[in-house]
């Protein structure tokens, strides 16, 4: 079943044509994969799913948990992540100056049901809601071992603990859909498989379906069910990692040709 | 510490400082009084400051419009029926508001709420603009306000301000007044709300796409912030017991403005202290208006207008140098507190880049 | 309805001296506008003292001819001269310590540095109105048929302008305005191309504050008025401007200026009873523009990378 799925999205600036229908069709569960060449348009594909840009031109409809589907196309980054699609950015985008817990803590404010006022005046309903919450984030920063840090300042993270922080966020929100924008990017080998072996779980553990871009081939080729290849805003070709490693004009644009064959 | 400890500790805390403000009730002039009243008046208003600015990194400069609204209901409503005809005497009262008078808490919580209502829907156009944009469509609301008060001469007296509004210089009122602003303010940001206020300032896109709906909060802020302002506002007048459209020039922002540059943007045991400093700073600067003679000479220096000159270049230095403040983004708290009598020392030792 | 009335009163005099108003006033505007566009193109920030530099320069010139009794071109010069020093040396010491600082430091230093001159000046020259000398020349009165207007009011617009050409001049057809172009497009790039970015910086608040000094001049004389807070609203009212014109346009300035000033005077013309909200003109169309076409009437839209 779709979870996601465009009719052909175009997205202009001005003269640039950054993306042009472009068609998806994610299943639900899947690990889809966004690859390409830099500036072939990939973050703005991602932009468009999450409300930043509205597309030029096409809709984007998303299937919520209760199984009906909404357009969701030019809505609001924050009522988007409140249906369930949750995102991670190419530069790290923390709360430089809160701590690891309030970062995590924060990603609960949107399904918070009581108002301002219960809040300030910590009526019982709102605790109940908070110490649900507290409770919910000690799991999810055990489970990730960055609970024994969660007083520090996440702009005191080295860089990969960062990244994790920054998708362990993004979890908070209780998504159905979770963006990766390059997760990978800047990390060797070791800290890209391990990546890879921590959204394979979480993927497996929270149900999810994971929609990524990344530049690392192993990590899309170990895990992807799907993958889409992006060229200059077109997508020159769909398919399983098998059919595209073998697929000419991606290798031809993309992904080069092995020297030693 | 234990929570209940804390709570216990914070509880006693606020019984010393009333009985505190008690005795001075008692014990000083009212000249001195009145200084710590308006050092309590400005710690609200620069708190409801902070709300916006330096909680939600939202560049607003409108208190100064906020507070006029909230003096102006309290100096409507709150002059006694009878010396009315006496009070407006250019401009006879509008007769839709003549007969009505509201007891003091009744004309400050009004006020509040006015200066509320008024945030909202000036926040609707103006809090989806950037950093300084904002700063400068607040400024102009703030002038706008006072311009409209200025004009609607059968409401408030124009230009020629309204008096006669019943005094309060009680500290004991003021105080209480001042730690129910504290303690709402406090308890707004500990809780969800205040931090996805925090994330907005930290990072707007970030916070967005965490499923904080932007302007929502924002005008949550605004209008918080303006509802304490117009309280304050209120208490200023009854201080007062004048209002004039002049005493709310967009400048008196700037005293707000330095109140929370000093004491810390985004502490609230900031903007007390702040509101301390300047307040009595404020006060003690007044040596420079006078012309001071040292050993039989006239220093030249020293007339009105010099203290303002004073003031302003210490403002700049404490952008220029200074720009985290007292407490920064800390607060005063318990913890904090223990830690500090067991090594005073520690405080001043640089922990990393500040 | 009044408005009838009011304009069936209007003689083609009136009328024809109100329009001379909203062109005076207009481009006075036009000129202060400049240097607020000018400097938020390069910096990206208010320079909240641009409204108290103009008013400054009031005061220089007053100083040169009623005190230090210059004639009046001269007074023009030096006016001109200390007014571009004041404003390179605000951008010195209060904002350029702080370029690398989170955006409201500035903001606030800019506010600070705005404070600070109004109060400098209430306490040097008092907050007592002084008036503008009085020059003769531009005083006089111009017959066009039935109608009387000031020298004052034709030279206004001539010199704003010819301060336009040359300005636009400066910008593309020089060194320098190229280079400041290409601060305003890439700060950083422009920083590793080898561009002297606080040599550029500089020249850019000396331009807007040259201008603003002659524009100041000229107000002084149509306006006799001075006080040490007088640059304040024309100063918000000018940023307006700007904005309204497209932040960093610098033809937009002149437009948006044009805008302000010819609005408030054929407001207040049409609708006397409303002068007393005359003020409140500009910020209702900053709020409709911010509305409708947030980045201004010529300009452009700034996308942010996310």
């Amino acid at each position: 079943m779709d979870v996601l799925r465009t009719d052909g999205i175009t997205m202009q600036f001005g003269g640039v044509r950054a993306v042009s229908d472009l068609k998806l069709n994610i299943q639900e569960g899947e690990i889809v994969a966004l690859i390409g060449p830099n500036g072939a348009g990939k973050t703005t594909v991602f932009n468009m799913v999450t409300g930043v840009y509205k597309p030029t031109s096409g809709n984007i409809f998303y299937t919520k948990e209760t199984g009906k589907e909404v357009n969701i196309t030019g809505k609001k980054p924050s009522d988007i992540a409140k249906l369930g699609i949750a995102r991670t950015f190419q530069n790290i985008r923390l709360f430089k100056d809160l701590t690891v817990y309030e970062n995590v803590l924060i990603a609960k404010h949107l399904h918070l049901k009581s108002d301002f006022l219960s809040a300030t005046l910590h009526l019982p309903w709102y605790m109940k809601e908070e110490n649900n919450d507290k409770k919910e984030v000690e799991e999810l920063l055990k489970s990730v071992n960055l609970w024994d840090i969660r007083e520090e300042k996440s702009s005191s993270l080295p860089y990969g603990q960062q990244r994790r922080l920054e998708i362990v966020r993004a979890l908070a929100t209780s998504p159905k859909v979770l963006l990766l924008d390059e997760p990978a990017a800047g990390m060797n080998p070791n800290e890209t498989e391990d990546l890879t072996g921590f959204i394979k779980e979480i993927h497996d553990k929270f149900k999810l379906t994971v929609f990524m871009i990344e530049h690392h081939m192993d990590l899309v080729m170990d895990i992807s069910d799907c993958i889409y290849v992006l060229d200059f805003g077109e997508n020159i070709a769909k398919g399983t990692p098998d059919e595209i490693q073998s697929n000419d004009r991606v290798i031809q644009a993309y992904l080069g040709v092995d020297e030693d064959a | 510490m234990a929570k209940k400890q804390k709570l216990i500790l914070t509880i006693l805390l606020l019984i010393v400082l009333f009985a505190l403000s008690w005795v001075v009730n008692i014990a000083m002039d009212s000249y001195v009084r009145r200084i710590i009243n308006l050092c309590l008046i400005y710690a609200i208003i620069g708190l409801s400051m902070n709300v916006t600015n330096g909680f939600t990194g939202q560049f607003a400069l409108g208190q100064a419009g906020f507070m006029a609204l909230g003096a102006y209901v309290v100096g409507v409503f709150t002059v006694p029926v009878k010396l009315r005809a006496s009070v407006f005497y250019a401009v006879p009262m509008n007769p839709l508001i003549a007969n009505i008078q509201l007891p003091v808490w009744a004309a400050l919580i009004g006020g509040g709420i006015l200066a509320a209502f008024v945030a909202f829907l000036i926040g609707a156009p103006v809090l989806r603009l950037k950093g300084d944009y904002l700063a400068i469509a607040t400024l102009g609301f703030s002038e706008i306000i006072r311009i409209v008060i200025t004009n609607a001469s059968s409401f408030t007296h124009g230009a020629l301000g309204i008096k006669d509004i019943p005094t309060l210089n009680d500290t004991r009122y003021i105080f209480v007044a001042t730690a129910i602003t504290f303690i709402f303010i406090s308890l707004l940001i500990n809780s969800s709300y205040g931090r996805a206020f925090k994330a907005i300032r930290e990072d707007e896109i970030a916070a967005e796409a965490m499923g904080i709906d932007l302007y929502k909060h924002k005008c949550l802020a605004f209008m918080i912030s303006a509802f304490f302002a117009g309280i304050g506002g209120g208490l200023y007048a009854m201080l007062l017991g004048t209002v004039d459209p002049k005493n709310f020039l967009f400048t008196l922002t700037y005293n707000f403005l330095l109140i929370i540059v000093l004491g810390g943007m985004g502490s609230i045991t900031g903007s007390m202290l702040g509101a301390i400093v300047v307040t009595a700073g404020l006060e003690y600067l007044r040596v420079f208006d006078e012309p001071l003679e040292l050993f039989g000479v006239n220093i030249p220096l020293f007339r009105p207008g010099f203290r303002m000159v004073i003031f302003s270049i210490l403002l700049m230095i404490c952008v220029l140098f200074w720009r985290h403040g007292i407490m920064g983004t800390k607060e005063f708290t318990w913890d904090g507190a223990r830690e500090f009598v067991k090594h005073p020392l520690r405080m001043f030792h640089r922990k990393g880049v500040a | 309805m009044e408005i009838f009335q009011t304009i069936a009163n209007m003689t083609g005099a009136a009328l024809a001296q109100h329009v001379a108003n909203g062109i005076s006033l207009g481009s006075l505007y036009a000129l202060i506008a400049i240097g607020y566009t000018m400097v938020y193109g390069i910096l990206l920030m208010i320079n909240f003292a641009h409204g108290d530099i103009v008013m400054m320069a009031c005061y220089f010139a007053y100083f040169g001819i009623a005190v230090f009794n210059l004639p009046w071109y001269i007074t023009v010069v030096v006016t001109v001269v200390l007014t571009a020093l004041l404003g390179a040396l605000i951008e010195r010491t209060a904002y350029r310590p702080l370029r690398d600082a989170p955006k409201n430091s500035v903001l606030i230093s800019a506010i600070g540095a705005s404070f600070l001159l109004e109060n400098l000046a209430n306490y040097l020259f008092s907050g007592r109105p002084k008036r503008f000398p009085r020059i003769p020349i531009l005083e006089q009165n111009v017959s066009l048929g039935s109608v009387q207007i000031q020298v004052i009011s034709f030279v206004i617009p001539v010199v704003t302008i010819l301060g336009l050409l040359i300005l636009l001049h400066i910008v593309n057809h020089t060194k320098t305005g190229m280079a400041m172009r290409a601060v305003s497009k890439d700060y950083e790039i422009a920083r590793v191309m080898g561009i002297n970015i606080d040599n550029v910086i500089s020249a850019t608040f000396m331009i807007g504050s040259a201008l603003a000094a002659v524009g100041a001049f000229m107000w002084g004389v149509k306006y006799p008025g001075i006080t040490p807070m007088m640059g304040v609203m024309p100063g918000l009212k000018c940023f307006i401007a700007a904005v309204i014109g497209g932040i960093g346009n610098i033809k937009g300035a002149v437009l948006g200026g044009f805008i302000l000033g010819m609005g408030e005077i054929m407001i207040v013309a049409f609708f006397p009873q409303l002068s007393g909200y005359r003020d409140a003109f500009a910020f209702i169309v900053l709020i409709v523009i911010l509305f409708y076409k947030p980045t201004g009437l010529m300009g452009e839209k700034l996308m942010e990378k996310v």
